[in-house]
């Protein structure tokens, strides 16, 4: 009955949506608003179950994946956000032609996808994780098939994933012939024995963290990332840079720890110079944007990078840096997307250029404002509250002695800050455009009103609850 | 003392405030605004009436832990207090030369304000590394605004250039700070003061600490942002710009650079004085010819500020206490001439020289008060101006002669563009009909000048009101300094240790 338990979050998840399935195919459109609702609440009671067993069963399945803090803390941050982007969706789809009810359900799918993702300790689960959440995901990308920026972004996104799945394979593939083992640990006893001087791992180690790579739109695997954002539906974006992201940086951090842990010197190299290349170029890269999706893509290039800074910080400390800074990135980037959606021209028609915010603090204060909070928190500008997981992440690289590290991706921000200044100056400075329609949702408002007021100067009193459930989550690891 | 957070208050307070602003109308955000700060103010009052110069160094003291070394920890200490005192008589102040020349979105702007307000006081009070970074960097986000919004034609540029100039000086603060935590294990700004860093670590930690100060403060060469964001500015956010920001650069060197890294502080003594001995030479130079009375002004705001880094870095009790006085003085003066240059902006709104001129004749009030600004601002014995001036040239001149001379060169300068200015404005034949027919200053503009008009003359007669809550603390940071200090080129290295000696018997 161990594994029943531990592993109840998912299998609620997986038979509900299934039974979801059904009803959606044989209700059809009708059951859209019951479908998302239960789905919702399929998450919620997932998330509510995270206080049981889950988070403190230790291995099951044989070892197969692992119920620990750490997997219970990833989850966590998984299944809401999860619910967010379900809820966002509500009076999206409804528009177009296409049969929302699926919707919902696809989330489902990879919501679970992803449980298996931060839980697996063994590199098969690892693989079985990350390719149900993709596929769901392709389909998720290009969910408006009528609509030829929705179906390109589907398309790219399929076959580079696919490519990523391959090279993913690939490493996995060496790795098992060079180790014979697929487990985590397994796989650190031999990288102690034989230290990073075999070719072979070597090798694997590097096919490995380049698929993973991919996963989290790391440079110089982040290609796909603003064409993605832009072309697919934007509630499929917020989930995309939200729920999948945390997953795949969870899946690296516990791989790097617990399965490369005795190389932490061979990958420590390649994750630096991800870091400073996304942060980098994450930062260069938007300054021309116009589109508000693709900017927010490259802020997640951006943001990514600073998750690794605390990756390549390694131990308990560099761990729990990378939790930490990944829950409050999810809280500023949901709440950027749910503004993102708000965004329609007088006709209810979606809008996604830059241009159309001009002015946007006269017509709506309480909008602006709340966008405003998003800009300046993920831009790490004190007093919001996204300042603090910058400054857990750079402790951490400090504390690891990696100071020229921590210099060079906190000169970094400063380059990212323009283009969120942007974003309010053409807010605040410019002078008004035509007003949007204003939004039917209540729902999304108290969202939006919620993470603001999490990511506002209000957030510094979660730090130490937010950094002792960190710690607790990085310890599990070790 | 009893149990009262005074300081919690007087950062919750303008807060609050500034909430209620956002749901008001216009006329009721002015009063809103205007009732927190002299709230702030009477606060403040208090602070002073209970301080204890001599007494316990931090005083008003609050600690509640956070999170692992973070804590919300406030305190203050004479410095401190001062500067804190200069903040909360400024601010009614602003609220009320913005009363009736801000008429766009006013519960806004009296919002930025009143979180302005917040942020500063809490910079001085912050005792809390982290803490203080997060005052001190939460200042550009309203400050941003008050430019970017509410300022002149070329607003968006000048407050880029502000906020992007401050963040890149303050992030590499920022990882110095990290360093200093993880090495020392503390948070605590008065424990960091006792702690020696090692030499070699202090040189880094220094010039990161110098990256922050130097642009707030803002030192030759790189101040360039500062006219921009002077000029573009409303008048209000150049009285807090001048006044209260470009004071916690000399408050940072002054808390941090000086007694927690006193050896690389002696090391770059030379650095600091060449630096300060351009800026004064050059600012004032470029004052000079400045067309835009506003520009004039914050050039010359650069080289006061040069004299802060003089009287800071000569190591010695008068250098260190002119440095500050400099630096209230300055707070009050050029606040005080920015609001000047305001109430003729508001009558003609045009800042060009050349348009008025003669306005002694019709506006003897105006005149009269900026006569005294003026002169103040020179430097003449009596105001402000002359104590923080000359008590620094006397730190300056032990230290280094050439320093010495060209900060005296800086003074004869600042004569020259101050009194130019004065004359081209006030005196002579009005240049344009409109400035012939200006009437003079109204009750509310004499209510907000006549009040730092007091305050100059007050320094200027009995500086010792100012300087005995600062005594102790600047005999600290010399004691701490003292087995640092450069010998100096001003007298021979035998006679040194005799000065020291002098010292240890003036204690």
């Amino acid at each position: 009955m161990n594994f029943f338990q531990a592993e109840l979050p998912e299998l609620i998840l997986m038979i509900g949506a299934i039974v979801l399935m059904m009803v959606a195919a044989i209700a059809g459109r009708r059951s859209t608003p019951a479908v998302s609702w239960l789905s919702v609440l399929l998450l919620i009671v997932a998330t509510v179950l995270l206080f049981g067993p889950p988070s403190h069963a230790g291995p099951v399945f044989g070892g197969l994946v692992s119920a620990d803090a750490f997997a219970a803390f990833g989850k966590a941050i998984i299944f809401p956000a999860a619910a967010v982007a379900i809820i966002a969706a509500h009076g999206w789809f409804e528009r177009g032609t296409e049969h929302a009810a699926e919707y919902p359900v696809l989330i489902l799918f990879s919501a679970v996808g992803m449980g298996v993702m931060v839980s697996a300790t063994n590199l098969m689960t690892l693989y079985i994780g990350l390719e149900l959440l993709s596929l769901a995901s392709y389909v998720l990308a290009s969910y408006r098939r009528m609509d030829d920026r929705s179906a390109e972004a589907g398309l790219k996104y399929f076959v580079l994933g696919a490519l990523a799945s391959g090279i993913l394979l690939y490493g996995i593939s060496l790795l098992y012939g060079f180790t014979g083992t697929m487990t985590y640990p397994g796989l650190a006893a031999a990288f102690a024995r034989n230290g990073a001087h075999s070719l072979g791992l070597l090798f694997g180690l590097v096919f490995l963290l380049s698929g993973i790579a991919f996963k989290v739109s790391a440079v110089p695997f982040h290609m796909w990332t603003p064409d993605v954002y832009e072309g697919a539906p934007t509630p499929v974006t917020l989930f995309f840079s939200t729920a999948p992201k945390a997953a795949a940086l969870l899946l690296g951090v516990r791989v790097c720890v617990e399965g490369l842990g005795p190389a932490t010197e061979a990958w420590r190299q390649i994750i630096i110079f991800a870091a400073l290349a996304s942060i980098f170029l994450g930062a260069v890269a938007a300054w021309g944007q116009t589109n508000i999706k693709r900017l927010l893509a490259y802020s997640s290039i951006n943001n990514v990078g600073f998750a690794l800074i605390g990756l390549a910080a390694g131990g308990a400390t560099g761990a729990s840096s990378v939790l930490f800074y990944i829950a409050v990135y999810v809280v500023m980037t949901l709440g950027a997307f749910l503004c993102v959606l708000w965004m329609r021209d007088e006709n209810g028609e979606p809008v996604e250029t830059l241009a159309s915010l001009s002015g946007l603090s006269e017509s709506r204060p309480a909008f602006a404002a709340a966008l405003a909070i998003f800009m300046f928190s993920l831009a790490g500008i004190p007093p919001m509250f996204g300042f603090w997981p910058k400054l857990v992440v750079f402790n951490a690289a400090i504390h690891a002695g990696l100071v020229p590290l921590a210099v060079a991706g906190i000169l970094g921000t400063v380059i990212g800050a323009y283009y969120y200044l942007k974003v309010i100056k053409i807010m605040y400075l410019d002078e008004p455009a035509a007003p949007y329609a204003r939004s039917r949702e209540p729902v999304q408002g108290l969202l939006i009103f919620a993470t603001a007021l999490l990511v506002s100067p209000v957030g510094y009193l979660l730090i130490r609850p937010l950094s002792n459930l960190a710690d607790r989550a990085a310890g599990s690891l070790f | 003392m009893i149990g009262l957070p005074v300081l919690t208050l007087m950062i919750a307070i303008p807060l609050l405030a500034g909430l209620i602003c956002l749901f008001v109308n216009a006329s009721a955000a002015r009063w809103t605004a205007l009732i927190a700060t002299f709230l702030d103010l009477a606060l403040g009052v208090y602070l002073w009436a209970g301080f204890v110069p001599g007494g316990p160094q931090w005083q008003f003291v609050e600690h509640i832990a956070l999170a692992g070394n973070f804590s919300w920890a406030l305190g203050i200490d004479g410095i401190a207090l001062t500067l804190t005192m200069l903040t909360v008589f400024l601010m009614p102040i602003c609220i009320g030369a913005s009363w009736r020349s801000i008429v766009k979105r006013v519960p806004e702007y009296m919002a930025a304000f009143m979180l302005m307000e917040a942020l500063m006081v809490g910079v001085f009070a912050a005792q809390d590394l982290f803490l203080f970074y997060v005052f001190f960097e939460g200042g550009l986000i309203p400050m941003y605004l008050i430019i970017g919004v509410w300022g002149g034609v070329e607003r968006v540029k000048a407050s880029y250039k502000f906020f992007l100039y401050t963040l890149l000086g303050s992030v590499l603060m920022l990882i110095a700070m990290i360093y200093m935590v993880a090495t020392s294990g503390t948070t605590s700004i008065p424990a960091l003061m006792q702690y020696n860093f090692p030499a070699e670590v202090q040189q880094w930690l220094w010039l990161a600490f110098l990256a922050s100060f130097a642009v707030k403060l803002p030192m030759w060469p790189v101040h360039t942002w500062l006219p921009d964001a002077h000029v573009q500015a409303p008048t209000a956010g150049s009285v807090i710009l001048a006044g209260v920001l470009l004071k916690m650069g000399g408050y940072g060197f002054v808390r941090f650079s000086l007694p927690m890294f006193p050896d690389a502080s002696a090391q770059f003594m030379p650095l600091m004085f060449v630096l300060s001995g351009i800026a004064v030479v050059y600012t004032s130079l470029v004052a000079l010819v400045q067309r835009d009375m506003k520009k004039l002004i914050a050039y010359s705001s650069v080289a006061h500020m040069a004299f802060v880094t003089f009287g800071l870095f000569a190591f010695n009790r008068q250098g260190i206490e002119g440095a500050l006085i400099v630096m209230l003085s300055h707070g009050l003066v050029s606040g005080a001439l920015f609001l000047v240059v305001g109430v003729i902006y508001d009558r003609l709104h045009t800042r060009e020289i050349a348009v008025y001129g003669g306005l002694a004749n019709n506006m003897p009030g105006y005149a009269l008060l900026f006569m005294l600004f003026t002169m103040a601002s020179v430097g003449l014995p009596g105001t402000s101006g002359f104590v923080g001036e000359f008590l620094s040239l006397i730190g300056t001149y032990q230290m280094s002669t050439w320093g010495a001379i060209a900060a005296t060169t800086g003074i004869i300068l600042g004569a020259a563009y101050m009194l130019w200015l004065y004359w081209r404005i006030c005196f002579g034949a009005a240049r344009t009909p409109e400035a012939a027919t200006m009437a003079d200053l109204s009750a509310r503009e004499w209510w907000l000048l006549a009040p730092i008009a007091v305050g100059v003359m007050w320094m200027g007669i009995y500086p010792e009101s100012f300087l005995r809550p600062m005594r102790a603390d600047v005999g600290r940071i010399v004691e701490r300094v003292q087995h640092s200090r450069p010998i100096g080129d001003s007298r021979p290295a035998g006679a040194a240790a005799q000065t020291i000696q002098v010292a240890g018997a003036a204690r």
